[in-house]
């Protein structure tokens, strides 16, 4: 039985009409690094740092391992570009060209009232924000990137791209250092509790358009809040880069959630940086969905620096026709009593790529601590890969580690099982990809749930060959 | 035309001919029984009937009220009434017994149903074969005993409500008070609209369901036809000189 799924992508590459206001020159140059941070009338510190990172970037080699990026041409990007919008605080006001590009990605109405606070990013500048009034008064703080670095200098200064993901990591954060523009920055108080999700969409939409979003969450002591980041963009004939990073920064006995769909058109080339540091007893939870994007390298990473951190990293991937996710997610364990548990589950479809490395190092220091790492792939069709790269590096000897691989092809007699109780083929392997993915699905907020499992279904859409 | 026909069948699976020219009409209203050795090919016509893609078609029919179905696929004849309970069931990890059991009466009826109003019917079918409702939040057939999984495909039976079905060896594994519900379910399901093909081992089942033949299959054709007393012979005798 042949079960090759077409893919559908059409509800989300298109793209809208542009109407940036401006738009860099492809290629990247000191001087246009300069004109950004001119632009943003930023404080000379942010300028340095930049320039800094532009040097950097220029002499740091091409990643060696991983996926092809032999076709990502770096002179063809464009860098910078602002929508021709200001910053909006009610959803009417926000242009009706924007709306349909909202509206495509399915963020229901209700969702706004729901949620806590909702930011989107459109190209390089947040043109919605909304925070409910009595979480203000708690002193949190849901604002554009920009914004922060002009509102909160001492804050910004002290964690940017310094100890979580400095801008020497390696070259696509040190290109992300020189170019960022726009993003989140979440501030929750000491001991303040955010019930419901903080929620930010982003997108690009510029031809060739870079995106290069910053987005930095510090949870203070004993504070509480979970981030939901969903993406998609238009679909271009050249190729588009996506090189965001993410710092957080979870406090003593502080919780973080981070949820992220990641779903760039087939395209984009996806080379994100996300990283935790995690203090004592606090605890850091990724839930990553990954879709979308023709090459993806994503590992979101913790850092369990302080006593008794623990860190959750879960994720789920799709790889269809000519795409290459390349994910995985990393734990460093430099305290005692820290622990982590890894769980993944990719999914490869027509001729699709996935791999995952799951990378868990466990320094002499952190006696006692525990790591997990489990990982599952679900193979299509023959013409499809999944591979799990483990790496466990430990240091010390009073540690509990463990690693669990395995991939299955779709099952034949479970397809006839079910299709010989009326369900259609395309249906039934929906159920099984669904049912796949569940234990992943079923840790998500509700409405976060069912747009993955829409996303998902949509990519499985379509006619079976 | 209210008939199940199989005209000539020749089955091959793995490059193996196993059904070698099989013909059989099973009317509605008729209870067939099915015995035969192992490796004889009755799971191998079950499967080919409800069109199991290794289970290749090489020459003859499969009509079901009078529409040739040899060259459907598995859901397609499904809608047009024929039902298998499989020798062995497959697990399905990650759906749920609920989901896939509604999500297949809203395929074969082809309209939504209400959940809510599904999951009580659902339900009170369970409480009628003896089984907890939680099994309705578990994976389909995971985990489950050889006979839960039989009572399952019996509960699947009195919900989708087919017309022509086929039962391969639903009694082996089961207790007798399992034995008995299932029996009952399947007198309850059964009217003169009904057709039935019972694939079985063992006497003990038509204790309780009578049917109007008996063939016996060996090496991938029917080689003898008859009624309920064959039955007791072939358990006394074997297949052996028969
Ligand atoms: N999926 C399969 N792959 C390979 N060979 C098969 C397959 N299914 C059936 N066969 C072979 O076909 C022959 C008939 O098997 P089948 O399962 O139809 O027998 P049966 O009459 O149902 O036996 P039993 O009474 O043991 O259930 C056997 O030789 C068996 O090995
Ligand atoms: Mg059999």
């Amino acid at each position: 039985m042949s079960k090759q799924i077409k893919i559908n992508r059409k509800l989300f590459d298109k793209a809208n009409k542009d109407s940036s206001k401006y738009i860099a020159k492809p290629g990247l140059t000191r001087e246009l690094v300069i004109e950004i941070s001119k632009q943003k009338k930023e404080p000379k510190w942010m300028l340095d740092k930049r320039l800094e990172a532009y040097q950097l970037y220029i002499k740091a080699p091409m990643p060696n391992w991983g996926p092809d990026l032999s076709k990502l041409n770096l002179d063809e990007i464009v860098y910078f570009v602002r929508p021709d919008t200001e910053e909006k605080t009610t959803w009417e006001e926000v242009p009706e060209e924007i709306k349909k590009t909202f509206d495509r990605l399915g963020i229901p109405e209700a969702e706004k009232k729901s949620l806590a606070g909702v930011g989107a990013q459109y190209d390089s500048d947040i043109v919605y924000h909304n925070l409910q009034t009595n979480l203000k008064k708690q002193g949190v703080i849901f604002e554009n990137m920009d914004v922060a670095v002009q509102k909160y200098p001492e804050l910004v200064k002290k964690h940017f791209m310094t100890n979580c993901v400095p801008i020497t990591d390696h070259k696509f954060a040190s290109l992300h250092a020189a170019v960022w523009s726009g993003g989140t920055f979440i501030y929750i108080p000491k001991g303040i509790k955010v019930e419901l999700p903080l929620q930010a969409y982003f997108r690009m939409n510029a031809e060739a358009g870079g995106q290069f979003e910053h987005t930095m969450i510090i949870v203070d002591e004993g504070a509480d809040v979970a981030y939901i980041e969903g993406c998609s963009a238009p679909r271009y004939s050249k190729n588009s880069l996506h090189a965001g990073c993410v710092e957080i920064f979870v406090g003593k006995n502080a919780k973080m959630k981070y949820f992220s769909i990641e779903n760039w058109s087939k395209n984009t080339y996806n080379l994100n940086t996300k990283r935790a540091l995690v203090e004592k007893n606090a605890t850091m939870e990724w839930v990553s969905g990954n879709l979308g994007s023709g090459v993806t390298m994503l590992y979101p990473c913790s850092i369990l620096r302080g006593e008794g951190a623990k860190s959750d990293n879960l994720g789920i991937a799709y790889s269809g026709e000519g795409q290459d996710q390349d994910i995985g997610a990393k734990t460093i364990h430099v305290a005692p009593n820290t622990s982590s548990i890894t769980k993944s589950r990719s999914i490869s479809a027509y001729g699709g790529r996935s791999t995952f490395r799951g990378l868990v190092k466990i320094s002499k220091n952190a006696k006692n601590s525990k790591a997990i790492v489990i990982c599952d792939g679900l193979l299509m069709d023959e013409k499809s890969s999944c591979n799990t790269i483990p790496s466990m590096d430990i240091y010390n000897n009073e540690v509990e580690a463990a690693h669990e691989a395995r991939v299955g092809k779709i099952g034949d007699e479970e397809i006839f099982y079910l299709m010989s109780k009326g369900i259609s083929e395309e249906r039934a392997i929906q159920l099984i990809v669904a049912g796949f993915i569940e234990p992943i699905v079923k840790v998500l907020p509700f409405e976060y749930a069912l747009e993955l499992n829409r996303l998902i279904e949509m990519e499985m859409e379509g006619s079976i060959i | 035309m209210r008939k199940l026909e199989i005209k000539n069948l020749f089955v091959e699976v793995d490059n193996k001919v196993v059904i070698k020219g099989l013909d059989l009409v099973i009317n509605r209203g008729e209870i067939h029984v099915m015995m035969g050795p192992n490796g004889s090919g009755k799971s191998t016509l079950a499967n080919a009937l409800m069109g199991h893609p290794k289970y290749k078609i090489t020459k003859g029919n499969i009509i079901i009220d009078g529409i040739d179905m040899t060259k459907k696929k598995s859901d397609s004849r499904a809608k047009a009434g024929l039902f298998l309970s499989m020798q062995n069931p497959p697990e399905v990890t990650g759906v749920s017994l609920n989901n896939f059991v509604r999500t297949s009466v809203e395929s074969i009826k082809d309209e939504k149903i209400n959940p809510v109003k599904f999951y009580r019917t659902l339900s009170d079918k369970l409480e009628t074969m003896g089984i907890n409702k939680d099994f309705l939040k578990r994976h389909v057939n995971v985990g489950f005993s050889g006979g839960e999984k039989k009572q399952m495909e019996i509960v699947q039976l009195l919900i989708l409500n087919p017309n022509y079905v086929i039962l391969d060896e639903i009694d082996s594994g089961l207790d007798v008070d399992a034995l008995k519900k299932v029996s009952e379910g399947i007198n309850n399901f059964f009217n003169k609209d009904k057709a039935i093909l019972m694939i079985t081992h063992y006497s003990r089942i038509l204790d309780y369901i009578k049917p109007n033949f008996v063939h016996i299959m060996k090496n991938g054709k029917i080689t003898k036809s008859g009624n309920e007393k064959m039955v007791k012979i072939i358990e006394k005798q074997g297949y052996s000189n028969k």
